[in-house]
């Protein structure tokens, strides 16, 4: 997106033709995004400056870790339009979350069922895979968003099926039945619904404003995918 | 300014050969070719008319530029894949429509393709195709056990596995097989050249589309009513491969064009019947309702309060 935006500008200054002419009344300020920079986490700059993490206790390093983690969790939870997680992206998170929800999802080793649900390794490669192919695709559409970003909000985004995961695990102690069923599937349901508003609001706007259904439309579906797979879990 | 001189001359020409190549493009091109802004606006054929999507036309149409200047990216660089998602949203549902909805005069890859084939139409209509049919596969077996409990539910994750391998390789070795055969016969044909590979695969792709709503509506546990669906998918999207495939085969020998139309049949109904037969297996017969129950079980209902009971008596 960055280079369509300097595009018009560049022949327009340099070269007043008629070939440009109509260039000049586009206006680029309006709805391109000329967000979401590449940078380093500003943390390793002062890390550097201060050359101390490595004589702090081994409880600081993993406290600071993960209160950065919690707090991207919170962002997830109540979604809102900000850059923190663009800006501090990390994958703890995501590799939380998803040996959390395959640990959860995987069918016992003893019995001899040939089609239950899936193996650790299965979910495990569906949600990575799913959010690099996510991740290509949006980045061969034109999306300005970079790699490990865009890895980072998909898998922090994937918080809210991990908690309709646990609450499904919870509610199947009890009595099997229409209730039961119902319960989960509406847990599922909303999870579901509060994963991709909450990735769409950090990736919709790395698009192009006519692209935007083209990128959304694969988070859906991998999402869709996970959300099946936890409804239609069962305790062997 | 002598290279911006050459740079006008040159989208002169890509802008009659453009237009030479699409006679019957829909294009809304606000003045004759002669003038520079009506061929950014040829370019790219049906789009909307935001601030955006100009600039990236003309970016495209930059680029077509260059690349007949000097060779294109190499297979290597990122840039030559970026070049295959060059699409728009509305571009996509209007090849997504066409395919929908063969017509005999129209040609797929003239018209709504106009010979720029895109990469992202067919990866994503076939992973969507491969996890629906997963999943609706699924909810049969579900509504199998409501008519005749001993059948036990379990998720079946294999399926998924199943159907990605099957769809992907459908939708990407046979385009390879064509195409391999299109350029062998090209000999024997000398004035319509055959189409890329990723243009066969663009067909192959969008063509596999009606069978997503198709394979949702297998649902309907009614037999006759499945075979008339599929039939009738069947029917839409061969047809829609037999009239863009017909142009590029009808000068070669009578014979050759019909085996490759009937083969290219064929192996879409093979496709078609294994996904139902494989998937979808026979519900068992409606069981004798048990004397506790009363009511007879509707059978589009998914869940109802029967469902506990038939778990609770199992």
């Amino acid at each position: 997106m960055a280079e369509a935006a300097e595009s018009p500008g560049d022949p327009g200054t340099a070269s007043p033709r008629p070939l440009f002419a109509g260039l000049s009344d586009i206006s680029i300020s309006q709805d391109i995004p000329i967000e979401g920079e590449i940078t380093i986490p500003v943390r390793s700059r002062i890390r550097e400056s201060d050359s101390s993490t490595l004589n702090e206790s081994v409880r600081n390093t993993i406290m600071r870790d993960l209160k950065a983690v919690g707090k991207k969790f919170m962002h997830v939870l109540y979604p809102r339009k900000s850059n923190t997680l663009l800006r501090d992206w990390d994958l703890w998170g995501p590799l939380i979350l998803c040996v959390t929800l395959a640990l959860m999802l995987q069918r016992g080793s003893v019995d001899g069922e040939k089609d239950g649900g899936p193996q650790f390794a299965e979910v495990f490669v569906i949600v990575w895979f799913g959010a690099v192919t996510i991740t290509l695709n949006s980045k061969l559409l034109g999306g300005n968003i970079s790699f490990f970003q865009s890895l980072c909000v998909l898998g922090y985004c994937i918080l809210p099926l991990t908690v309709a995961m646990l609450v499904c695990r919870l509610v199947l102690l009890a009595e099997p039945g229409p209730v039961n069923f119902m319960v989960r599937l509406f847990v599922v349901i909303v999870m579901f619904v509060w994963s991709i508003v909450a990735s769409t609001a950090f990736l919709a706007d790395s698009q192009p404003p006519n692209r935007k259904a083209l990128a959304v439309y694969p988070v859906f579906l991998f999402y869709f995918v996970i959300s099946w797979m936890i409804l239609t879990f069962t305790p062997q | 300014m002598a290279a911006a001189d050459g740079l006008a001359f040159h989208e002169f020409e890509e802008a009659t050969n453009l237009l030479a190549e699409t006679p019957d493009a829909a294009t809304t091109s606000k003045s004759d070719q002669l003038t520079p802004q009506g061929h950014v606006v040829v370019a790219v054929g049906s789009g909307g008319s935001y601030g955006v999507e100009e600039e990236v036309e003309e970016e495209g149409d930059k680029t077509a530029l260059l690349q007949e200047e000097k060779p294109q990216p190499g297979f290597w660089t990122f840039s030559y894949y970026q070049s295959f998602f060059d699409v728009d949203t509305s571009q996509v549902l209007d090849r997504i429509k066409g395919s929908l909805l063969p017509r005999p005069g129209y040609n797929f890859v003239r018209h709504h393709l106009r010979n720029r084939p895109d990469l992202y139409g067919p990866f994503w209509i076939c992973a969507t195709l491969a996890f629906v049919l997963a999943v609706t596969g699924n909810l049969t077996l579900v509504l199998a056990q409501r008519r005749d409990p001993s059948v036990h539910y379990s998720p079946q994750f294999h399926k998924v596995t199943v159907a990605g391998i099957t769809i992907y390789c459908y939708a990407w070795l046979v385009p390879l097989a064509l195409w391999g055969f299109l350029r062998w016969r090209k000999g024997v044909r000398e004035r319509v050249g055959p189409y890329t590979f990723l243009e066969t695969v663009c067909i192959y792709g969008y063509s596999l589309f009606i069978f997503i709503p198709t394979v949702v509506l297998w649902l309907i546990p009614v037999p006759w009513l499945q075979w008339l669906f599929g039939a009738l998918a069947l029917a839409l999207s061969a047809a829609g491969l037999v009239f863009t495939l017909w142009p590029v085969v009808r000068e070669d020998t009578r014979l050759v064009a019909a085996v490759l139309l009937s083969a290219v049949v064929v192996l879409h109904a093979l496709l078609a019947m294994g996904c139902k037969l494989y998937f979808f297996q026979p519900l068992p017969p409606e069981h004798v309702v048990p004397p506790s129950k009363a009511t007879a079980l509707p059978p589009n209902i998914l869940l109802t309060p029967t469902m506990s009971r038939s778990m609770a008596t199992s």
